[in-house]
């Protein structure tokens, strides 16, 4: 039989998808080993106990010098940036994004500005955004926002043209305006898309946000890393990087599985 | 009293003329089938009874009065793709007309408009051949059925000019052939003017009251550019099908019509 007719049982399926992270933590721990037999003190790799021990320290006992749950703080403070960040972004997408896909008069208005506007690289604003908006909160929101919301706009203006001009002419026969248009026609065609755009922003999302963390911060899971990186705490990086990227997976899943729940008929053949 | 007149309308888009000339009555509850080769007009001519593209000289009149430069209410549309949405499912998309028009800022109506447009809609439904398959989205239909639901969409606005852009040429024959039956009655039972694009001969000479077909009369390369299609034949149907009545050759659809052999003896009449 020919390899690309060969498919994986389900078990099978199963065991191969855990063989890659098998493999990375197999690895892990080889190295590990060999580096802590040869220095008992290295920090690079440290042992699996010494990182559940550091592990329980940061997330289930109170740091001494605030009283806090660190990982608990630094993963809701980062959070909330990201949420707001991507929630203005979002918001901005389904306004500027649908006017300029419905509008030919916005389109020829704001198009060429918003793809000029997405071409800037966000990180070579980070220092104006800290220094018009301070060191606070809006910096970190406000430089997410830029490195995100240009290409959800583009994305959804692009999936709002995309749609066959049959539907718009068809809608105009049934007595829509442009606003029920836009509204009842377009909007609920181009949901679906905007969540699968942001699941794929999610991970340029978290890089704005550790990078403004790590320059500028009081908590926040990008900050701890880099604050800890001073002192070379692996066991503090490894879970840390870990759990972040767990977060994106989560996210990553629930918006899909939010896209898969609102609207059904994005998941049938034929229907775009 | 005429319900469409075209008056010398000329089309161009930048020096290529698309269609030259074109002058015509349509009366009203007439069925006109447009016919012709590829890249003739057809579907230009018909999108600018729809209000989607303007004739460069020329008018068209609706009823008297001169056509809206947009499309609107008053002429439905169905195509070959892309007539229904996507997004709503077979009962939403035949209330959506009746619901944007009612709702004016949602959308949406409530409470006994509701319920009022709800009824409506199923009947239509039941009425193309639906009953049953309310809750699907197209995305689950057939062609066929597709195609039975863009017909019923359109017909809940009551249009004066329903438009039909080859809405059945990606048909299957025996689809085709059903489907057929049911434009025939919806044609004689509604109220409606309908204009068809169509490409295929037996269909025009089956459904129509009047056969139009659109040529380039001019064909040499070098004048491609310069001459568009215009009218070359203009065909009544014999016997005069008018709607709402029957011909002197035509009986009642057989209902169970299933079965082919039960149709066989009909080929070659004007049905």
């Amino acid at each position: 039989m020919r390899w690309i007719n060969r498919r994986p049982s389900r078990g099978a399926t199963l065991a191969l998808q855990c063989l890659p992270f098998a493999l990375l933590i197999i690895a892990y721990l080889i190295g590990s080993a060999i580096r802590l037999e040869a220095n008992p003190n290295d920090k690079l790799l440290p042992s699996l106990a010494t990182l559940a021990d550091t592990v329980n320290r940061m997330a289930f006992q109170p740091d001494p010098r605030t009283g806090d749950y660190l990982l608990w703080s630094d993963t809701a403070a980062s959070l909330w940036r990201l949420f707001a960040g991507l929630g203005i972004s979002t918001v901005l997408a389904l306004v500027v994004g649908l006017l300029i896909g419905l509008l030919p008069l916005m389109r020829a208005t704001l198009a060429p500005f918003v793809a000029f506007v997405s071409m800037v690289p966000p990180l070579a604003l980070l220092p104006i955004l800290f220094i018009v908006m301070g060191l606070g909160e809006a910096s970190k929101i406000a430089l997410i926002v830029i490195g995100v919301a240009p290409i959800l706009i583009r994305d959804l203006s692009l999936s709002a043209l995309a749609l066959p001009r049959e539907q718009i002419v068809k809608a105009e026969t049934l007595s829509a305006s442009t606003w029920l248009i836009g509204l009842r026609v377009v909007l609920p065609q181009v949901l679906p898309r905007l969540l699968t755009s942001l699941r794929l922003q999610l991970g340029p999302a978290f890089l704005f946000l550790i990078a403004a963390e790590a320059i500028s911060a009081e908590s926040g899971l990008g900050y701890r890393i880099f604050l800890v990186r001073r002192y070379l705490s692996m066991d503090v990086i490894f879970p840390y990087v870990a759990w972040i990227t767990l977060l994106a997976v989560v996210g990553d899943r629930l918006i899909d599985l939010l896209r898969r729940r609102a609207f059904p008929w994005s998941e049938l053949e034929g229907a775009r | 009293m005429t319900a469409l007149t075209v008056e010398r309308v000329w089309k161009e888009y930048g020096d290529q003329i698309v269609l030259e000339n074109i002058s015509l009555e349509v009366a009203p509850r007439a069925f006109v089938a447009l016919v012709g080769p590829s890249g003739c007009g057809k579907t230009t001519f018909l999108r600018m009874l729809l209000g989607q593209e303007q004739p460069t000289r020329g008018r068209i009149l609706l009823d008297g009065a001169p056509l809206p430069p947009e499309p609107g209410p008053d002429r439905g549309v169905v195509y070959q793709r892309y007539s229904v949405f996507p997004h709503l499912t077979v009962l939403g998309n035949v209330m959506f007309g009746p619901e944007l028009r009612a709702g004016r800022s949602l959308g949406r109506t409530f409470g006994a408009t509701r319920r009022r447009i709800e009824d409506e809609a199923r009947a239509m439904i039941a009425e193309v051949g639906l009953a049953g398959a309310e809750a699907k989205y197209p995305a689950q239909l057939s062609g066929g059925m597709q195609q039975r639901l863009a017909l019923a969409q359109a017909l809940m606005m009551k249009p004066r000019v329903l438009l039909l852009d080859e809405p059945f040429g990606a048909l299957d024959p025996g689809i085709r052939a059903d489907i057929h039956v049911l434009m025939k009655r919806l044609w004689n039972e509604v109220p409606m003017t309908v204009v068809m694009v169509t490409h295929d001969l037996r269909e025009a000479f089956s459904l129509a009251t009047r056969v139009i077909a659109f040529e380039r009369t001019r064909n040499r390369p070098e004048e491609l550019e310069r001459y568009g299609a215009t009218i070359t034949k203009d065909i009544a149907l014999w016997p005069p099908r008018v709607a709402g009545q029957r011909t002197m050759f035509e009986v009642d659809t057989l209902p169970g019509r299933d079965d082919p052999a039960l149709f066989a003896g009909e080929s070659g009449t004007a049905r």
